[in-house]
């Protein structure tokens, strides 16, 4: 049982702007779908992380690789909501993002099971191929019981 | 005032993330105390509610960059910020609505990498909810 792809975009769209960390950073929605998501946040002087060069703070970088792996897991759960929570996450800085750039990221649930999601992400500013950050992480599932899975998807 | 709390206090002001999380610090000798004072646009749990697991990461790394900022008061180039190269995140409870505090522990601090691990707690520090493990890139001359 998965969502289609219109109404797994609706859901995305609602996690990255229903979210208070999510919508005070600015989170905009790019695609859902396979166990894959992909969030943006654009730059604002707001969010910078280093006065004297203008890059946005490893924080929000941070927060957008946790949120997008969320995304994911969603995704990769045929959209159902479950309420998740983060047991791990590494991340490899490669490199500085560019002066006043904003940061993309995707990320990929490559193995579910029945209570943990195995997610990688990457987040880059201008060029995919050139990642500023890499991230591993684990989350637990808060699986609701069989039988209210089966009968009821959430819906946002 | 000191040395060390001129670096934090100019750390804290100059930073616009740092006030976008509305952390701030107090320093006891060397050794300083982040404060994250809870906050509506932090949630990232709505239905618990609990603090969004990026914030707590957020909070822990910079943390460790404000110690770091401390720490190199005296040296040269300390003025600069220090570049996180990893970082591992372990999370243990959820992060509750309240105050969030944390505290980093310089394990090594080279002429180039410093080694930092910093725990998290709220109503107790004998039950933290986080820790971080981190790598950094000293800014240096």
């Amino acid at each position: 049982m998965s969502l289609d792809p219109e109404t797994l975009s609706q859901l995305g769209q609602h996690m990255a702007t229903t979210v208070p960390q999510a919508a005070a950073l600015g989170f905009q929605f790019i695609s859902a779908g396979d166990g894959r998501g992909c969030l943006t946040v654009p730059w604002r002087e707001e969010l910078v992380g280093d006065p004297d060069t203008g890059v946005i703070a490893g924080g929000v970088v941070t927060s957008l690789l946790d949120h997008t792996c969320g995304l994911a897991i969603t995704s990769g759960t045929g959209g159902r909501m479950f309420g998740t929570a983060t047991l791990d996450l590494r991340i490899d800085y490669m490199r500085a993002a560019a002066p006043r750039s904003g940061v993309t990221c995707e990320a990929h649930c490559y193995k579910l099971t029945r209570s943990i999601a195995f997610v990688r992400a990457e987040a880059w500013d201008v060029d995919r191929a050139d990642p500023i950050a890499t991230a591993q992480a684990a989350f637990i599932l808060n699986r609701p019981p069989e039988a209210a899975v089966a009968e009821a998807p959430s819906k946002p | 005032m000191s040395d060390p709390a001129r670096q934090l206090e100019d750390f804290l002001q100059r930073v616009p993330y740092v006030r976008f999380l509305g952390m701030r610090a107090e320093l006891a000798g060397d050794e300083m105390t982040a404060i994250l004072p809870f906050s509506q646009h932090l949630i990232g749990n709505v239905m618990l509610p609990a603090l969004h697991g990026g914030v707590i990461g957020a909070f822990l790394e910079t943390t460790a960059l404000a110690q770091l900022s401390v720490a190199q008061a005296a040296s040269p180039g300390g003025q600069k910020i220090a570049k996180t190269i990893d970082v591992t995140i372990e999370y243990l409870r959820p992060g509750r609505p309240l105050t969030t505090y944390a505290r980093a522990d310089l394990r090594k601090v080279g002429r180039r990498i410093a080694n930092v691990h910093v725990e998290a707690w709220q109503e107790a520090r004998s039950h933290p909810i986080a820790f971080l493990r981190g790598h950094f890139l000293l800014a240096g001359e």
